[in-house]
């Protein structure tokens, strides 16, 4: 078991797994995009009450899903720097703050440009929108917390207590539609319930979810290579791995 | 397919400017953050690798590895 959760830690084991699993996660990653966004887009039926501008639902779903999931793993990797110090959870938090940035700006620009003709105005204060804003700004101050600390070591320590105090906002995501009075409609899926709307709706809805995790599987993996070659530049495995490849001579 | 033409698809009952936006930001996001993450990751490894070149051509005997393996000071526990 212990012997497993160092393999699991070591950079340069995970630098070769990513390597084999990255064009998987690509490539069956946006065939599932593709499919859910053509489906949705061009062949889903339209909302009764919404019209055609429901079909901005196969983009924003997945993203502002996917925004929060990535927080809750950023959490999750920072619970393992704080307690083993384990490098590659640093690495993963580092690789993709930046990708969950991305991820919280389109949620919510695609819900403000949907809010428009469905709700009649771009922003209200309410709840779920002002804690999404707030995780854009969670994403935001983690980066240049990253930044702004030279050492690696307190610049691990310092983002992952950062990311931890940032997860009372997750639950505060999740239940603000229940919780207060909101514009926003409820969750689309629940795990306890059938969905509420009709299979040609919520197949391709699923389907893009499904391949917007693995697309951002095939990202974490680059990103976080990128930046092992970075802190490991210096050690023999990273120079091995140009001898044994022919790259170097 | 729930259109008719394939000018009604783009007009979307008036509701196109909102959906085209919004499918417009996210590929648009996506494929910047996707391609730059990838040319980084590339570039990254171009200079490792001249980096390796570099040092072992500086060396070139053939017990260089371990002399390199020597002068390597871990300060911490290993995780390779």
């Amino acid at each position: 078991m212990w012997q497993f959760f160092h393999k699991l830690g070591s950079p340069k084991w995970f630098y070769g797994i990513a390597t084999r699993l990255m064009p998987w996660l690509l490539v069956f990653g946006l065939l599932c995009l593709g499919a859910g966004l053509v489906w949705g887009l061009a062949f889903a039926p339209k909302d009764y009450l919404q019209g055609n501008s429901y079909r901005i639902i196969f983009i924003h779903v997945p993203s502002a899903f996917l925004a929060q999931s990535v927080y809750i793993m950023m959490a999750s990797a920072a619970v393992v720097t704080l307690v083993w110090r384990m490098k590659l959870a640093d690495v993963f938090v580092k690789a993709v703050a930046p990708v969950g940035l991305v991820l919280t700006f389109i949620s919510l620009f695609t819900g403000a440009v949907w809010g428009k003709p469905t709700w009649g105005t771009w922003w209200i204060w309410d709840a779920r929108l002002t804690s999404m804003l707030i995780l854009l700004f969670l994403y935001g101050g983690l980066i240049a917390l990253d930044r702004a600390i030279n050492d690696e070591k307190s610049a691990a320590r310092a983002v992952a207590i950062l990311v931890l105090v940032g997860v009372v906002n997750i639950p505060i995501i999740k239940y603000s539609v229940d919780w207060w009075n909101t514009l926003h409609q409820p969750a689309t899926f629940k795990l306890t319930e059938k969905p509420s709307m009709p299979a040609e709706m919520w197949v391709p809805l699923l389907l893009s979810v499904i391949g917007l995790y693995l697309v951002f599987g095939w990202l974490a993996c680059l990103r976080m290579q990128t930046e092992i070659l970075i802190r490991e530049q210096r050690t023999r495995w990273v120079q091995e791995l140009f001898h044994v490849n022919g790259g170097a001579r | 397919m729930a259109f008719d033409s394939f000018g009604a698809f783009l007009a979307m009952e008036g509701h196109g400017p909102y959906v085209w936006a919004s499918y417009g930001v996210f590929f648009v996001l996506m494929a910047v953050l996707m391609v730059g993450s990838y040319r980084r990751r590339n570039a990254v490894l171009k200079s490792c690798r001249q980096h390796a070149g570099s040092r072992s051509s500086r060396a070139p005997k053939p017990d260089s590895d371990t002399a390199a393996a020597a002068s390597f000071t871990r300060v911490d526990v290993s995780q390779d």
